[in-house]
C-alpha cells in the first residue's frame, strides 16, 4: 500500500461507521473528552444515550465482538462508555441505526424465547451476531467497539490502556534504538 | 507578518504552500519581491507545532479547523476507470493546510535517477503511452537537488551504487536508524545479493537550522510533527519567507479562478475567503505562480476559462489535466517470530534498490523502490489489520494480538506510464461545497504497469521468505485512484503543442503564469515525487527571480 492508501485505509475500512458522519460531527468529541467517564464505577445508569437496558445489550455485544479471554476484552476496556459517548457526540448520526438495530435484536431474541441478548448463552449470542454481522447496525457497533478498545483513553474506552497493552503498543511517543527484536 | 491590500498589485501570487509553493514563496521573497501566498487549507499548528495532536481518533477525524488533509465530502471529487463510465464519488485527497502535503507526508526524499529524465530516448517509447523525455537533464537539476536537500534538511546516506542518483554533495544529516524491518531486509538481501540502504527522508536526525531532531515518536505519516523534525514547508521554508517582511501568507484562501486581461496576461487570482463567509477576494499580481498540486493545479486552470482561453487557461495544447500519474503500489506482508515494534520511529524504513533500473528482460518497462515498514497505529490496525481471521470474536482477537508487533510490510513505489486518457478534468454534474465543478479523475494503468506491480509484489513475497518469515501473504496490487502523489498533468516540454509549460515552468500560452509542482513532471520516476518537486521549484524560483530582475518577466 502506498502512504496515501494507508492514510485512506481507515476511511475505507469504516464503511459501517462511515467516515462522513464522524467527520461531520467531530467537534463535539473534544467536549465529550472533557466529561469522559475515564474512571467509571461501572454504574451504567449514567448512560448519555442508551437506556440501562439498551446499554446492557450493547455491552454484551461488545463483549462478544472483542471478548474477554485469558486477556482483557472490550468489557475491561470499558468500550461501552466510548460507544455511548460516541453516539451522543461525534457519532450522533448513527443513533437511528443503533436504535432500530436494538429493536430488531430484541425481536430476534424474543423469537427464540430469550429474555434479553445479554441473558442468552455465549453460543446463542455468537450465533445471533453471526446472523446479523452484515447489517449496518452490527458494523456500527463492531467498529465503535474496536475504536473503544484502541482509541486513546480520554475518549472513554481503552481503560487503563488495556487495548494498547494487548497489542504491545507503548504510547511514550519518544523512543530510542533498538526498537524491536531484529535491530539490536 | 507583512500584509498587503488585495487591490495593491504584488509582484507574485503563489497559489499553494506545499513542497513547491513553499520554495517559491521563500526564494522569491528573499530575492526582494512582494509575495502573497494563497493556501486553501487552514493554519494547522503553524508556529506552535508542539500542539499537533498525536491522538489517533482526533487526528483521523479532525474538527474542520484542525484538518491537515482535504475532505472529500467538501473538496468533492469523482472517479472512473475510463471515459465510458459515469464517474462515482471518489476519495481522492491531499495535504490541505499551510505547508500542504509536506506537513503530514511520509517524507521520503529520493532523487530521480539521471536516466529518468530521458526514458523515451534511452529505452524507447511504448504504444498507448505518452512517455517522453523531459526538457531538462539530470545534470541541469542536480545543483537544485543539492540546494533543496541542504535548505530543507534531508537525512540519508550517499551510497555509491548505480541504483541511486549521483550526488555532488552528501546529505546534510545522517539517516534514520535501521528499524527491525530494515534489519530483516538486510538478512534477506545477504542471501539474495540485494542492496539495502536507509530511507532518505526529510526528517532531521540531528538539530538543524534551529529545529530539533526526530524523537522517533512513531505517530508520523499522517500526523503533524510536534518537534519540527519533519522538514515541511511550514517549518523549513515559510518562516524564512515571512521573515523577509515581503511575504504574506493567507490561509483559508480557496482560489476559484486565475484572472486574465484582454491581452491574455494573468492579472491575479480570485479566491473565497473561507474564514469570512466565503467572501470573494481578488488579489492583484504581476505574476501568478501556480503550485496547487498535481490535481488541483490542472483543475484550477480548467476552471479559469475566458473568452481568450475557452478550453481553460494555458491549455491551447489541450494537455492540461492529461497524463495523470497518481501512484501505483502493492506489496506483501509477513509475520516474524519476534516483535518488530515498527510503530516506533518514522513510518518508512529501509529500502531495497536493486529493481530501480529498467530491465526489459523482466518482461515489462519500469522499476521501483521497495520500502520496509510494519505495524500501523492501534485503532487503524484494530479496525482492519488482521490477516486470515474473522472481523470480530475470539479468533479475531487472538490473531490481532498475535500479529500486532510481528508484522512487516513491504510497500513498493513503482513506475507508472503517462497515458493521455488518464486525466483530471471537471465533473459535468457534481459540484464541490463551494459550488465549483468537482474534480473528476479518470485513470486505468497501462497493462505494462500491472506487470510492474505484479513483479514487485512477487519480489516482496520472495524477500520476506528469505528474511525468515513464519507466514507471508501477498497484499495484492493497487491501480491508482488519485492521491497525494499525483503528477504529470501540466507536463513541461519544448513544444507548446504537446506540453503546458516550458523548461522554466512558464506557461507556453501565458507569459506571466508559472506552473510549478508535481504537474510539471513528464514521466513519473519511481513515484516518491517530493524531492524532485522541491528541486524543480528551487530551479524555477532562481530562474524566475533572475528573469524578473532583468525584465524578462515584467515586474
Amino acid at each position: 500500500m502506498s502512504e496515501d492508501d494507508r492514510r485512506q485505509f481507515l476511511i475505507q475500512a469504516m464503511t459501517g461507521v462511515s467516515a462522513a458522519w464522524l467527520a461531520a460531527s467531530w467537534p463535539q468529541i473534544a467536549a465529550a473528552a472533557d466529561n469522559s467517564w475515564g474512571q467509571s464505577d461501572g454504574n451504567w445508569s449514567q448512560f448519555a444515550f442508551f437506556t440501562p437496558a439498551q446499554g446492557a445489550e450493547v455491552e454484551a455485544m461488545a463483549a462478544q465482538i472483542f471478548p474477554t479471554t485469558d486477556t482483557p476484552g472490550a468489557r475491561e476496556a470499558q468500550a461501552i462508555i466510548f460507544i455511548d459517548t460516541a453516539l451522543t457526540t461525534f457519532a450522533k448520526g448513527q443513533q437511528a441505526v443503533v436504535t432500530a438495530g436494538l429493536t430488531d435484536l430484541n425481536a430476534r431474541v424474543t423469537a427464540q424465547g430469550g429474555r434479553s441478548f445479554a441473558a442468552l448463552s455465549e453460543a446463542q449470542q455468537v450465533a445471533l451476531l453471526t446472523a446479523i454481522q452484515t447489517t449496518p447496525f452490527f458494523r456500527a457497533i463492531r467498529d465503535l467497539t474496536i475504536m473503544g478498545v484502541f482509541a486513546a483513553p480520554q475518549h472513554g474506552g481503552n481503560f487503563n490502556k488495556v487495548g494498547w497493552k494487548l497489542i504491545g503498543f507503548d504510547d511514550a511517543l519518544n523512543f530510542h534504538t533498538p526498537f524491536g527484536s531484529y535491530d539490536v | 507578518m507583512q500584509k498587503y491590500d488585495p487591490a495593491t498589485e504584488v509582484d507574485f501570487v503563489v497559489i499553494g504552500s506545499g513542497a513547491a509553493g513553499g520554495v517559491m514563496a521563500r526564494q522569491l521573497s528573499q530575492a526582494g519581491f512582494s509575495v502573497v501566498v494563497l493556501e486553501q487549507g487552514g493554519w494547522g499548528a503553524y508556529g506552535h507545532e508542539q500542539d499537533y495532536s498525536k491522538d489517533e481518533l482526533a487526528n483521523r477525524f479532525p474538527a474542520p479547523v484542525d484538518r491537515l488533509m482535504s475532505d472529500p465530502s467538501l473538496q468533492r471529487n469523482t472517479f472512473r476507470r475510463s471515459a465510458a463510465e459515469k464517474a462515482a464519488p471518489g476519495g481522492h485527497n491531499y495535504g490541505c493546510v499551510i505547508g500542504g502535503g509536506t506537513v503530514t507526508y511520509g517524507a521520503s526524499s529520493w532523487r530521480h535517477l539521471p536516466w529518468e529524465f530521458n526514458e523515451a530516448s534511452t529505452f524507447g517509447g511504448m504504444a498507448g503511452t505518452g512517455i517522453a523525455d523531459w526538457p531538462i537533464s539530470y545534470d541541469e537539476l542536480e545543483p537544485y537537488y543539492t540546494m533543496a536537500e541542504w535548505e530543507l534538511g534531508i537525512a540519508g546516506e550517499r551510497v555509491d551504487t548505480p541504483f541511486m542518483a549521483p550526488m555532488s554533495k552528501p546529505y546534510p544529516l545522517p539517516p534514520q536508524p535501521i528499524k527491525s524491518s530494515g534489519a530483516l531486509f538486510k538478512l534477506a538481501s545477504a542471501k539474495l545479493g540485494l542492496t539495502v540502504v536507509p530511507n532518505v527522508a526529510a526528517i532531521i536526525t540531528q538539530p538543524y537550522k534551529g529545529r530539533g531532531a526526530c524523537i522517533n515518536c512513531g505517530m508520523c505519516s499522517g500526523y503533524g510533527c510536534q518537534t519540527k523534525a519533519r522538514s515541511s514547508s511550514a517549518v523549513a521554508l515559510l518562516p524564512d519567507a515571512v521573515a523577509t517582511n515581503k511575504c504574506e501568507i493567507r490561509a483559508n484562501a480557496y482560489v476559484r479562478e486565475i484572472s486574465v486581461d484582454r491581452s491574455g496576461k494573468v492579472t491575479g487570482a480570485v479566491y473565497f475567503d473561507k474564514a469570512n463567509n466565503n467572501r470573494e477576494v481578488f488579489q492583484k499580481a504581476k505574476v501568478v505562480v501556480l503550485s496547487a498540486n498535481g490535481t488541483e493545479t490542472p483543475r484550477l486552470l480548467l476552471m479559469s476559462k475566458s473568452a481568450r482561453f475557452p478550453n481553460g487557461l494555458a491549455n491551447s495544447s489541450g494537455v492540461v489535466g492529461k497524463y495523470l500519474m497518481s501512484g501505483n503500489g502493492g506489496g506483501a506482508s509477513a509475520l516474524f517470530e519476534h516483535p518488530l515494534n515498527e510503530y516506533k520511529g518514522c513510518v518508512t524504513g529501509a529500502a531495497i534498490l536493486d529493481y530501480v533500473p529498467n530491465d526489459m528482460k523482466r518482461g515489462f518497462y519500469g522499476g521501483g523502490r521497495m520500502t520496509a515498514r510494519g505495524f500501523t497505529s492501534p485503532m487503524e490496525y484494530g479496525l482492519g489489520g488482521v490477516h486470515g481471521a474473522p472481523t470480530w470474536g475470539v479468533a479475531y482477537k487472538k490473531a490481532l494480538i498475535e500479529q500486532a508487533n510481528r508484522k512487516m510490510v513491504i510497500a513498493n513505489f513503482v513506475t507508472q506510464m503517462p497515458i493521455e486518457t488518464n486525466c483530471v478534468d471537471l465533473d459535468p454534474e457534481v459540484k464541490d461545497a463551494w459550488g465549483l465543478p468537482a474534480m473528476r479523475i479518470t485513470s486505468t494503468s497501462h497493462p505494462n504497469d500491472f506487470k510492474v506491480m505484479e513483479f514487485f509484489r512477487d519480489k516482496a513475497v520472495e524477500i520476506l521468505h528469505a528474511a525468515g518469515a513464519k507466514e507471508v501473504w501477498a497484499d495484492g496490487i493497487n491501480d491508482s485512484r488519485g492521491g497525494a502523489h499525483s503528477r504529470g498533468t501540466c507536463r513541461m516540454g519544448n513544444d507548446p503543442k504537446s506540453s503546458v509549460v516550458n523548461k522554466f515552468h512558464r506557461a507556453h500560452d501565458v507569459p506571466n503564469l508559472f506552473v510549478v509542482d508535481g504537474s510539471s513532471f513528464v514521466t513519473g520516476g519511481r513515484n516518491h515525487p517530493t524531492m524532485t518537486i522541491s528541486a524543480l521549484a528551487f530551479r524555477a524560483a532562481e530562474h524566475l527571480a533572475a528573469a524578473a530582475k532583468t525584465g524578462n518577466v515584467k515586474i
